[in-house]
């Protein structure tokens, strides 16, 4: 991605979320500036994984290169993950620079130690987050505007993933949508060991967080290999 | 005047039939409004529930203008209209003027939804004390805020990847124009800045309104910031054009 757009748009905007909602919890008073920082801040990964996996599948349609990407023999579930790795680690890195910049602005301070940890919370949160952009992109395979989706569920997690609304204080049906959603159990995995819970306590919320991401993936993948075939029986892999 | 009432109502009929600039343009706001809303309502609510209310109002105002004004004009350059339209008779301010007008208009339908969802859905019992000043306060922040989105879209012309610009200053322009966190709570330094935008005091006459306060001053603020804005961008408009036209580069980026 040129820096033209990386720096305005993976940068630039995640370091005014994370500014914006922790001044915004200032004032509301609703929790302590961690909370606000660390939702953000492993968040922001959610935009690489949604947006890129949702434009590394379903652009293939729209820029005319799907019929020539399925004519190979190339194994599908290579090329699903391997597109998938650049936006994992994009998503890391935007990560790591909202907790930098946290740090360096807001006087964020993780408890010590816990760095190792957070990153793992942070590597399964933007692994769950690409799986989800992956079956979002496999619908492009046959919606029109794929990207009305992605943005809609990307409003969506902001919203009901527990980002700057704890899920207690979340309407019992937003709490129930975002517990099935990627995001919700990594950040509160991190939220807890940013304030000095050990791996283990909260294994059980990235095993889950891991195992929603793994159902997402699966579902991306049938749901690929059906339009694809679907695609090859009415010849209509790239039609509108 | 004909041109300017044509151009704004075309673009406007076309931005509704949108589903990025219409349909999104105001959930995206709402979707704001509702995570606001509910902050404020887990940490006791009150008072700051009414100021969050009109602030998260004219967000979408300022949403819908800055991610789609940045690249207005690289717009028509994609189009391959931007040539016609700049050898068209009329200045082309008064083509480009109202495309970024439409598109801070088009923020007035996430602001009625966004008040109707805190008056109906969050319960916050929004006073209207002078609704003839409010309606003024509306109109001024609008085409105040459509006069910045002209000037972003003639200042980003040269930046093939303007979109992106237009939607980095989303948040930045949010926070330091005080729509949900009052300027007092930012640095010292931020204040300079937000005096400077004319959203800071759009926001302020439409609450100021709304609790029977003399709106009038802030409505100035904002139209004369609004007529600066335009006196700037025209000024930058020549210069790019000039120079465009110099090196046969209108079509380029």
């Amino acid at each position: 991605m040129s820096p033209r757009i990386y720096i305005p748009t993976m940068l630039g905007a995640p370091l005014f979320q994370i500014l914006f909602f922790t001044y915004l919890g200032r004032y509301a008073g609703s929790q302590d500036d961690a909370f606000f920082i660390v939702g953000n801040a492993i968040q922001v990964a959610a935009m690489s994984g949604i947006y890129g996996m949702t434009m590394g599948i379903a652009n293939e349609r729209q820029y005319g290169t799907l019929q020539p990407l399925l004519a190979t023999p190339a194994n599908r579930f290579a090329i699903f993950s391997g597109r998938a790795l650049p936006y994992v680690a994009n998503g890391l890195a935007v990560s790591a620079f909202g907790f930098a910049v946290s740090w360096l602005l807001l006087d964020f301070r993780p408890a010590e130690g816990s760095v190792p940890a957070l990153a793992l919370a942070v590597l399964v949160t933007t692994c769950s987050c690409v799986s989800l952009g992956m079956l979002i992109g496999s619908i492009g395979l046959r919606a029109r505007d794929v990207f009305f989706g992605a943005n809609l569920v990307y409003f969506l997690m902001l919203l009901v993933c527990g980002v700057n609304v704890a899920s207690d204080d979340l309407p019992g049906w937003l709490a129930a949508i975002g517990s099935g959603l990627p995001l919700t159990h990594g950040i509160e995995a991190a939220r807890e060991i940013v304030s000095g819970s050990a791996l283990g306590d909260v294994a059980g919320l990235l095993w889950t967080e891991a195992l929603i991401g793994v159902l997402y993936a699966t579902a991306a993948y049938v749901l690929f290999r059906v339009f694809e075939s679907e695609g090859r029986r009415r010849a209509s892999l790239e039609t509108y | 005047m004909r041109v300017l009432w044509r151009g704004f109502a075309l673009h406007l009929k076309m931005m509704m039939r949108s589903s990025f600039d219409g349909l999104l343009g105001v959930l995206w706001p709402l979707f704001f409004a509702t995570i606001a809303f509910l902050m404020f309502r887990a940490g006791g609510g009150g008072e700051a529930l009414v100021f969050a209310s009109f602030g998260a109002a004219v967000m979408g105002i300022w949403s819908s203008t800055s991610t789609s004004a940045g690249s207005a004009m690289q717009r028509e350059r994609w189009h391959g209209t931007l040539e016609l339209l700049v050898s068209a008779p009329v200045h082309f301010s008064t083509v480009l003027l109202p495309v970024t007008v439409a598109m801070s208009a088009m923020g007035l339908y996430s602001m009625i939804a966004t008040l109707l969802l805190s008056r109906f859905l969050f319960g916050v019992d929004l006073p209207f004390e002078h609704p003839v000043s409010f309606a003024v306060a509306v109109v001024a922040t609008v085409v105040s805020i459509g006069a910045m989105g002209f000037l972003l879209a003639v200042s980003f012309v040269r930046y093939r990847t303007a979109w992106a610009l237009g939607n980095l200053l989303e948040y930045p322009v949010w926070l330091i124009a005080g729509f949900l966190v009052p300027l007092a709570l930012l640095p010292g330094w931020v204040r300079p800045l937000s005096w400077v935008l004319a959203p800071t005091w759009g926001v302020d006459a439409i609450r100021e309104a709304a609790s029977g306060g003399g709106a009038w001053p802030e409505i100035a603020l904002a139209l004369t910031l609004g007529a600066a804005y335009l006196a700037v961008a025209i000024a930058v408009l020549e210069t790019v054009l000039a120079s465009a036209r110099r090196a046969g580069s209108l079509a380029l980026a």
